[in-house]
């Protein structure tokens, strides 16, 4: 999977409560979720995010409340991809099984700015900053998270499953 | 090489003879659960697979704590949505307003968690339960509906980090105080992904409500799980309430652990974590005159008897300050009535506090007390980020109930001995 396009970044530490706050969370529709996406870290940026655009990160992208809501906030307003430094645990899972594309990669968090043009290379793991003319290696996941990510997320792998079960 | 409690568990469930950190496995939970926010997306997944049960019927937890008693339309609609599928598929544990509790109170109270246990819940929180010797961790909705399907959960092993904790308590300090210190030594993301065992004297001399705290709250450090080793107040706390059968895990001797920290609490006082990150800790007698506008004791950190207890006993005979608005939510109903009985609720009362309901309400920014721009709220809750109680521009401090109840009286953040000699 090849993915480009410019980056907006936040600092360490983004969490869920900043990425969607809880006084959205009595609807679980994407479309509401992705108007308020990013709202108390940046007010602007479900105004500005275009579809295809990436988010970069420091440390501990999404910790706090497992709330499936954040990245599904995220995936919703457009945004293809995030790069973090790091994601806390629960995050990390809630994006592989809800398909949102997400790479751990410390040098790219650090040296990627704000509306670089970036392309990503997901199954190499390979980050291209198309502006700085720089390429990062981001951790590569597991074989079994791969097969999830192939299958588009969790509920269509458990689906297989359970039908190759009958 | 030995293994830790946590590997045991996790091998157990995963049937196999042992697991090292890193090990991807499928696991068999004994318990899932889902709240109010969490657990509707998860029903619409569970519908959209076509399978036709769930797993068990007896296993899975649903309690609408959240915005409950429904604080408007759209959140009623998805109370509604468990409600209706708890009948549907007669899941015995659904919990009703006026018979529930916030979940992480509410769970091991009615004895649906035990020892040995692997248990998973659509909520950060779930870690709370490792109080009880059991492995429980936080997941997210997708793996709630799969989990409820399939009655097994994938996991990758985590490495473990021993926190050893020496010494006596000073006055006033309990749980919450040890797990805030604990934080502000290794930061929110100091235990990420890993696992976090408390052990030494002074956690013995805990009480089980301040072992809940402790673990609700590994979660802020990044962890997967907090954990504890059975003793006699656990077997105690589960007597007459765990229905099922249980099996004690001990780490062994030799197990292997990324990390130990000795920790000298001799020296520790009440902890209080300024805004907006769990892990800005400080003593309570380091800080300067920090004034308040609303105190919240309650949440599934520390709305249990213990620190009710606590607070009525600073609070008994006293005023709350012309200033502040004082929020006291016991965690379930039977800790609503227990306090009831001893007394409290007429203390908090008479002193000038209103005393609400179970429900997670401020906690989150719910309801039941939300900040206005510029205020600021100590809490006796787990979270400080920017916004949880309300506007982006309010404050969020968190402490343990005595300095929640002495600030209550002063009007600023204060020391429990600055209120009872
Ligand atoms: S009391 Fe707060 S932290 Fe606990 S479950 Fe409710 S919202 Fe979450």
């Amino acid at each position: 999977m090849i993915i480009q396009g410019k980056t907006h970044t936040f600092g360490n530490d983004i969490d869920t409560d900043v990425i969607i706050p809880a006084r959205y969370l009595n609807t679980f529709d994407p479309k509401e979720l992705a108007l308020h996406c990013m709202e108390d870290a940046d007010p602007n940026f479900a105004k500005q995010v275009k579809p295809g655009d990436i988010i970069v990160a420091g440390k501990n992208f999404g910790c706090g409340s497992s709330r499936e809501h954040a990245p599904i906030a995220i995936k919703a307003a457009g945004v293809s991809a995030v790069i973090a430094g790091s994601f806390a645990r629960i995050f990390y899972r809630n994006a592989i099984n809800i398909g949102l594309p997400i790479l751990e990669s410390p040098e790219a968090a650090k040296s990627i700015e704000a509306g670089d043009e970036i392309k990503i290379d997901v199954d190499k793991g390979e980050i291209v900053n198309l502006t700085k003319g720089e390429t990062y290696r981001a951790a590569s996941f597991p074989p079994f998270m791969q097969e999830i990510i192939a299958a588009g997320g969790l509920m269509p792998y458990v689906a297989r499953r359970v039908r190759q079960s009958v | 090489m030995g293994m830790t409690i946590t590997e045991k568990i996790l091998a157990a469930h995963a049937g196999l003879e042992r697991v090292e950190p890193g090990q991807l496995i499928n696991a068999r939970i004994d318990l899932a659960l889902g709240n109010d926010i969490t657990a509707p997306p998860a029903i619409k997944e569970f519908k959209a697979l076509g399978v036709k049960k769930v797993f068990d019927s007896e296993r899975i937890a649903l309690v609408p704590d959240h915005f409950t008693p429904a604080k408007d339309i759209k959140s009623a609609e998805q109370a509604k949505v468990l409600r209706e599928f708890a009948s549907e598929q007669g899941i015995t544990n659904y919990f009703e307003i006026g018979r529930m509790g916030i979940e992480h109170c509410l769970l091991p109270e009615q004895g649906l968690v035990g020892p040995g246990d692997l248990v998973i819940g659509a909520d950060s929180h779930t870690c709370t339960y490792g109080a009880l010797g059991a492995f429980a961790t936080g997941i997210g909705s997708t793996d709630l509906a799969a989990a409820i399907a399939t009655g097994e959960c994938w996991f990758k092993v985590p490495e473990t980090i021993h926190f050893r904790y020496h010494g006596n308590l000073k006055p006033w300090v309990r749980g919450k105080d040890l797990i805030l210190y604990t934080i502000g030594q290794i930061g929110v993301d100091g235990a990420r992904y890993m696992s976090m065992e408390f052990s030494g004297e002074a956690i013995e001399a805990l009480s089980m409500d301040s072992r809940f705290a402790m673990a609700n709250m590994a979660i802020e450090a990044g962890g997967k799980n907090g954990i504890f080793h059975v003793d006699e107040k656990t077997l105690d706390y589960i007597k007459g309430r765990l229905k099922r059968d249980y099996k004690i895990f001990q780490s062994d001797p030799d197990a292997n652990y990324a990390k130990v920290y000795d920790i000298d609490v001799n020296n520790i006082g009440p902890q209080v974590a300024l805004p907006h990150l769990p892990e800005n800790t400080k003593s309570v007698y380091e800080l300067g005159d920090i004034k308040i506008d609303q105190v919240v004791i309650g949440s599934c950190t520390n709305g249990r008897m213990e620190d009710l207890r606590v607070a009525a006993e600073i609070l008994k005979g006293q005023k709350i300050h012309p200033e502040v608005r004082v929020i006291i939510i016991p965690g379930t109903q039977q800790i609503y009535a227990e306090a009831m009985a001893e007394g409290l609720i007429n203390i908090f009362i008479e002193a000038g506090a209103v005393v609400s309901t179970p429900t997670c309400g401020p906690c989150l920014g719910g309801h039941m007390g939300i900040l206005a721009k510029g205020e600021r709220a100590l809490a006796t809750t787990n979270r400080n980020f920017v916004g949880r109680m309300g506007h982006p521009e309010s404050e969020v401090y968190l402490a343990g109930p005595a300095v929640a109840a002495a600030s209550s009286v002063k009007g600023r953040i204060a020391a429990p001995e600055e209120v009872v000699k």
